[in-house]
């Protein structure tokens, strides 16, 4: 493998410390070293920032519901479809562009490792599929298990050790990074058309309540050791006054540590934390209530987020949360798809203009920006765009712009038709922080990283990590003349490196790298009731046979990195 | 001796059955029984058997004689169509994998064709629909879980899906659905007394071609609103009254076939049945399915999408990706003559097109990849045999509810004959060295 | 204004991907720049002037040109689409896409076009005298943003699925209709003048149709709504009033439920 020198850029790594430092970043074998070898090809990054390739912590870029955003909606790639360039295959799409372009379009940002944050299991083998056909990113998918039967059924008795037992087994049937729950309960009422928005309603039929799902999945996580925390979309997303369930949802965290080896402190991440920071009784006095989530993140470490930013485009809502999905489209009157998944989850798409002429849509925008400037700890806090929820991930750098610049806030405060509703019901008119480029790799880098259990791995430059840098034609000791520059400079890489290999160079993909499925093999001790249960409700209720269910072998997961969890 | 396969993938039909057993001999080369499989599936499997199977590509020659190639000349043959052609057309994938459908689109980007799928004479109006207003559905577990309401419209499961009524939807017991048939009620919308409609509760004979009247007026009939006395042939009575069924029930869900896909209104049709699904949905749960045929036409509509953003009728000739049926769809290119080469894998447009299509095919540079002998394959130039898929190769399929399901190989091919993904491999490769791709 | 002409003189063998055929690509250029212009048979890109006599010159701005498209052009597609301004005259039959996507000038069609024309119109003039085909006025598939703007007229006779999702303008047919018109419509006006088969108005939020002549199969949701005396495109008369889509949503105004409306001349 080549080996690669990054002279005179200015570093910035939260990992080590470094804060915009001319440091000399060395590549060797896929990894970073101390020092490279005299042949080493030399990269001048003079009057450029260098950061650790950035880490996707959740985005729904693979799978079913992805699809299904892609099939039904032509319209989505009118007139914007990509010719075949060099490596690249044709790329389609603006909110839910095809596996190819998703894979460019991510290493051109300087994004190397990214999560599909929700993994039907059933469908686990169209995961793969689609992941296989991303190129160059290392990709995670995370099974959904807050409305699974098994793990309803176990933890009403809060049966902690078989849920755990059958976490291991279906991480492993399935190629599953994390444990992902989504409305708990509230999706498996849905497919009786009902719902569960407070974490104390009863989820018909199963006897239990969202508070006992989600307290006994953090339980079970950590019985597990795995790398990644449990990962929540709270009861009542998107509702006026969603917050107090949000607050009650982080609650059940108290008290609760993390036990693991890969350096995470985290029990509980909160995703998307704008859709479930609104207060108001209605539309009419909707505000935010960033200020109420974010003073609770701040004084309990053992819970990490991620932002959710709205960017003010036209996109395409997609979410395990099915009772959510058919709220909206009674709300906005589009085409509505929704998928019920046996004994596991449901999924439900509608597009979604997020206009700026709208007040709703504004304040949400400003909600968003509110949390990551509310945040204390940038390790805890993570830009997201719960792609493509709130807006396409392609705008990544137009949020690190609204972060990086007051000027930029004011500029698009002053640009919206309800310019003073915005001003009254949230505080972003009095929020004067810039992120800065250190802050930025702490929320794009670091803190993801570590939060994923792969802070050892990614999300840095110390010698030993993975080899995935990103060096951006952005100068920081210049003052910045026009905050479009920001924008400008993180959109396209000078360079990405992708396990020491360079796969961007000007902005341009120059190689597809070596992509890999990234899994958690979790070893637990024998536990036969389990395997019971898991043959009997194959036998009895699931569709297919259980010896059909496995996501096996070269064509779904061809290169596969098991991170083993020992549990025994 | 025999040896047994279990969990075998039955590559018929959408249903996708994956309980069969096989068995074969102890090397592996021929099957000897298969179990649990509908008589049609049964066949599927034993027909790959024949002793009389050609094995060898066969080129047409001027006097309409064919002349048996080498697997190589034939790739040749096909590489140098694609390359030559302005607009190639590459159809069909339906009963092959997925695996061989992502190669396929390989070539067809680099030969910048026109790719489609069967739904282009099927479920494709059922695309369109869902394009317009949505889908409200569901997996075929839910159904056997939960259903207490089942409506077959426009389809014929006894015949077309031999298993779906046992397997999932009628007489299944699942966990809220202990009863099983007995606490199901079923209504079938079918202009024919078929045999399907002879099990219903209710049978509404709608009259040919007004479906989309019928649908219309169930949506009126659930909000309660004026109807003309009759409508599409049906008392305004028998439609209130079937539409407080479905409303009264917990779970329901509606199955349609090609009778309402292909029979005036088309995607019309099927937006309407979606639509009365979204409105019972403010009374009840519902979802809606369409009984997709070929055993793997979801697969194709999948990876097309993922790749190319579109399910269906895939324009790439402008060296990007384009999509509007009507124009970019086969029977209106071929009928058009929009196209300049044709080819064809897994799939009989010989049998299903409109016979100016048909005539249009015979008249072109054309290649059919099939293992069968079929109208298609008589009408091109050169026939490739190829693996059975699902029998004698295995890949990735997805079944009329979008699950995965992968398939497995059960007894070796003939000795030297290779997989339709094996042999577009060596067409790719071919065409990458002609276009000077690396 | 000024005036370019082009003239078929080399058929494709394939259909003709003319989409630069408008005055908003031709301003301010000379006709030899204009034949420079790049057209598509399929995978091969070629150029106007190797189908097209290119004569004449372009005015300087969409505004201020005008295109005659001679010949026979039955197997060119896109002619005149996203045109904003300016005007063409097409003397034969055109294929599909003429004047998609437009947003202002002036399309005439003297001879037939076929489908997708006029395909989500935001503004302009697009007038065919011959017979107009299907999805004439209609959205992009999956897109609820149909026609908002413009005037389409047809003398002789259009084909189904015209005008779908309609959200404004008007679309006038002077001869009869295949099925499918104004499906999903929330605004806009559709007359007939000649006769409509079925499925009129099928799942309509809000607009109005004009029927002069029968209509084969009345939609069941279309509710019989008293007789009215209009005045429409010029003639006078009484007309049937229906209501509907009665399946369908409808928003309220100021309390009153707002249908789509169905007039059929008695």
């Amino acid at each position: 493998m080549s080996e690669y020198v990054i002279k005179n850029g200015h570093v910035f790594d939260p990992v080590q410390g470094i804060k915009g430092d001319k440091a000399e970043v060395a590549i060797k074998d896929g990894k970073i070293v101390e020092k490279a070898g005299s042949g080493a090809k030399v990269i001048d990054a003079k009057g450029m920032t260098v950061m650790a390739g950035a880490v996707e912590i959740h985005a729904h870029i693979a799978g079913p519901k992805v699809n299904l955003g892609r099939i039904y909606r032509p319209e989505d790639k009118l007139f914007t479809c990509t010719p075949t360039k060099g490596m690249e295959r044709m790329g389609s799409g603006n909110s839910i562009p095809s596996t190819f372009k998703t894979g460019y379009e991510y290493a051109k940002m300087g994004y190397t490792t990214c999560m599909e944050a929700a993994m039907p299991p059933m469908f686990s083998r169209h995961v793969h599929e689609e992941i296989r056909d991303t190129p160059i990113i290392d990709e995670g998918a995370f099974p959904v298990f807050g409305n699974n039967w098994f793990v309803m059924e176990y933890l009403k008795n809060h049966e902690v050790e078989n849920t755990a037992a059958y976490i291991a087994w279906m991480l492993r049937a399935t190629k599953g990074y994390a444990v992902k729950v989504v409305n708990p309960g509230g999706t498996e009422a849905w497919a009786w058309g009902l719902n569960c928005l407070t974490v104390n309603d009863p989820v018909p039929y199963f006897d239990i309540t969202p508070a006992e799902i989600v307290k006994g999945l953090i339980e079970a996580n950590e019985y597990l050791g795995l790398p990644h925390s449990m990962h929540i979309h709270p009861n009542n997303l998107g509702n006026p006054g969603c917050y107090e369930t949000t607050l009650d949802t982080l609650k059940l965290a108290e008290g609760m540590k993390a036990n693991n080896k890969f350096g995470r402190e985290s029990v509980m991440h909160l995703t998307h934390t704008q859709f479930h920071s609104y207060g108001g009784t209605n539309w009419g006095d909707f505000e935010s209530k960033a200020k109420e989530v974010t003073d609770y993140v701040n004084k309990n470490r053992n819970i990490t987020i991620d932002t959710g930013n709205v960017t003010l485009d036209e996109t395409t809502t997609m979410t395990a949360d099915g009772p959510f999905e058919h709220h909206l489209t009674g709300l906005n009157h589009l085409k509505w798809a929704n998928v019920d998944v046996e004994l596991e989850t449901a999924a439900g798409v509608v597009p979604y203009i997020y206009s700026p002429n709208i007040s709703v849509c504004a304040i949400q925008w400003a909600i968003g920006l509110e949390i990551p400037l509310m945040m204390k700890d940038p390790m805890r806090c993570y830009i997201t765009t719960d792609h493509p929820n709130a807006g396409p991930f392609t705008r990544y750098p137009r949020v690190f712009k609204w972060l990086m610049s007051t000027k930029a806030r004011e500029e698009q405060i002053n640009a919206f038709k309800h310019k003073d509703k915005v001003l009254t019901q949230t505080s972003i008119g009095s929020l004067d922080r810039e992120i800065s480029l250190y802050e930025l790799a702490q929320m794009t880098r670091a803190g993801p990283a570590k939060s994923l259990g792969l802070g050892n791995m990614c999300g840095g430059l110390k010698p030993g990590m993975d080899a995935d840098v990103a060096i951006y034609n952005f100068n920081p000791e210049k003052p910045v003349a026009n905050p479009d520059d920001i924008e400008k400079a993180f959109t396209r890489c000078a360079f990405t490196f992708k396990s020491g290999v360079e796969v961007v160079r000007n902005g341009e993909i120059v190689s597809t790298g070596h992509k890999r499925t990234l899994w958690v093999n979790a070893k637990i001790k024998d536990n036969p009731q389990v395997v019971r249960d898991i043959n009997e409700k194959f036998l009895k209720y699931y569709s297919m046979t259980q010896a059909n269910y496995e996501s096996l072998g070269h064509h779904f997961v061809p290169n596969p990195f098991a991170i083993e969890v020992d549990a025994t | 001796m025999t040896k047994i396969v279990t969990d075998v993938i039955c590559p018929f039909c959408g249903t996708l059955c994956d309980d069969l057993e096989v068995a074969a001999t102890d090397d592996g080369k021929k099957i000897i029984e298969v179990y649990n499989a509908c008589v049609i599936g049964t066949e599927k499997f034993l027909h790959s058997q024949a002793s009389d199977r050609v094995t060898r590509p066969r080129l047409m020659q001027a006097d309409g004689s064919y002349k048996e190639i080498s697997y190589d000349e034939a790739a040749e043959y096909t590489a140098q169509m694609m390359a030559k052609a302005k607009k190639p057309l590459m159809y069909g994938w339906s009963s092959t994998n997925c695996e061989a459908q992502s190669m396929g689109h390989e070539i067809a980007e680099l030969a910048k064709a026109c790719v489609d799928n069967t739904a282009a004479v099927c479920h494709g109006t059922t695309l369109i629909a869902v394009q317009d207003i949505g889908l409200p559905t569901c997996t075929l577990g839910e159904v056997k879980n939960r259903a207490d309401r089942i409506v077959f419209w426009g389809c014929n499961p006894a015949h077309a899906h031999p298993r779906h009524m046992s397997r999932y939807s009628i007489f299944p017991r699942g966990f809220f659905t202990g009863k099983g048939h007995k606490n199901r009620k079923l209504v079938v919308v079918d202009p024919r007394p078929t045999d399907t409609a002879k099990m219903a509760d209710i049978h509404l004979q709608v009259t040919q071609g007004q479906d989309y009247e019928l649908l219309n007026a169930f949506r009126v009939a659930l909000k309660g609103e004026w109807l003309p006395d009759v409508v599409a042939g049906i008392p305004k009575e028998k439609i209130y009254e079937a539409a407080d069924i479905l409303k009264s029930g917990r779970f329901g869900i509606i199955f349609f076939g090609m009778g309402v896909t292909q029979s005036l209104g088309k995607n019309h049709n099927i937006d309407e049945a979606i639509a009365v699904t979204k409105d019972l949905n403010d009374y009840t749960k519902f979802s809606i399915m369409p009984m997709r045929g070929h055993y793997n036409v979801t697969g194709s509509g999948e990876v097309m999408a993922w790749q190319f953003g579109y399910p269906y009728s895939v324009d790439l000739t402008r060296g990007f990706a384009r999509y509007n049926p009507g124009d970019t769809s086969s029977i209106d290119l071929l009928s058009r003559g929009d196209v300049d080469a044709m080819f064809t894998i897994g799939s009989d447009p010989g049998a299903h097109f409109p016979f100016n299509c048909v005539k249009k095919i015979s008249e072109l540079p054309s290649v059919c990849i099939d293992p069968h002998l079929t109208p298609t394959s008589g009408v091109s130039k050169l026939h490739v045999p190829v693996a059975f898929n699902g029998v004698e190769a295995g890949g990735s399929c997805y079944r009329m509810d979008n699950v995965p399901i992968d398939c497995r190989k059960v007894v070796e091919p003939p000795e030297g004959m290779l997989t339709d993904e094996q042999f577009l491999i060596m067409v790719r490769d071919r065409l990458k060295k002609m276009k000077g791709v690396a | 204004m000024e005036t370019i002409t082009i003239t078929m003189k080399n058929q494709p063998a394939l259909y003709l991907e003319a989409d630069c055929v408008s005055p908003d690509a031709f301003a301010g250029m000379t006709a030899a720049q204009i034949a420079e212009l790049s057209v598509y048979e399929g995978n091969v890109t070629g150029t106007l002037g190797k189908y097209f006599d290119v004569t004449g010159s372009a005015g300087t701005t969409a505004a201020d040109t005008k295109i005659i498209v001679r010949g026979d052009v039955k197997k060119v597609k896109y002619l005149g689409m996203k045109m904003s301004a300016g005007e063409m005259v097409i003397e034969g039959d055109a294929d599909m896409y003429v004047g998609a996507w437009m947003t202002g000038g002036k399309i005439l069609a003297k001879g037939s076009v076929d489908a997708f024309a006029a395909t989500a119109m935001k503004g302009g003039e697009l007038t065919i005298e011959g017979n107009a085909g299907n999805y004439l006025g209609a959205a992009y598939r999956g897109d609820w943003r149909g026609m908002s703007g413009g005037k389409i007229s047809v003398k002789g006779n259009a084909g189904s699925d015209i005008g779908m999702y309609m959200l404004g303008g008007e679309i006038v047919i002077n001869g009869n209709i295949d099925v499918h018109v104004a499906t999903h419509a929330e605004g806009g006006k559709v007359v007939i003048k000649g006769d409509a088969k079925s499925k009129v108005g099928g799942q309509m939020v809000e607009g109005d149709i004009y029927i002069f002549g029968s209509i084969d199969i009345m939609m069941p949701g279309f509710k019989p709504a008293g007789e009215v005396e209009l005045e429409v495109e010029g003639t006078k008369g009484k007309f049937a009033h229906f209501i509907g889509d009665m399946g369908e949503r409808h928003k309220k105004k100021k309390g009153q439920v707002i249908y789509a409306n169905l007039y059929k001349k008695i």
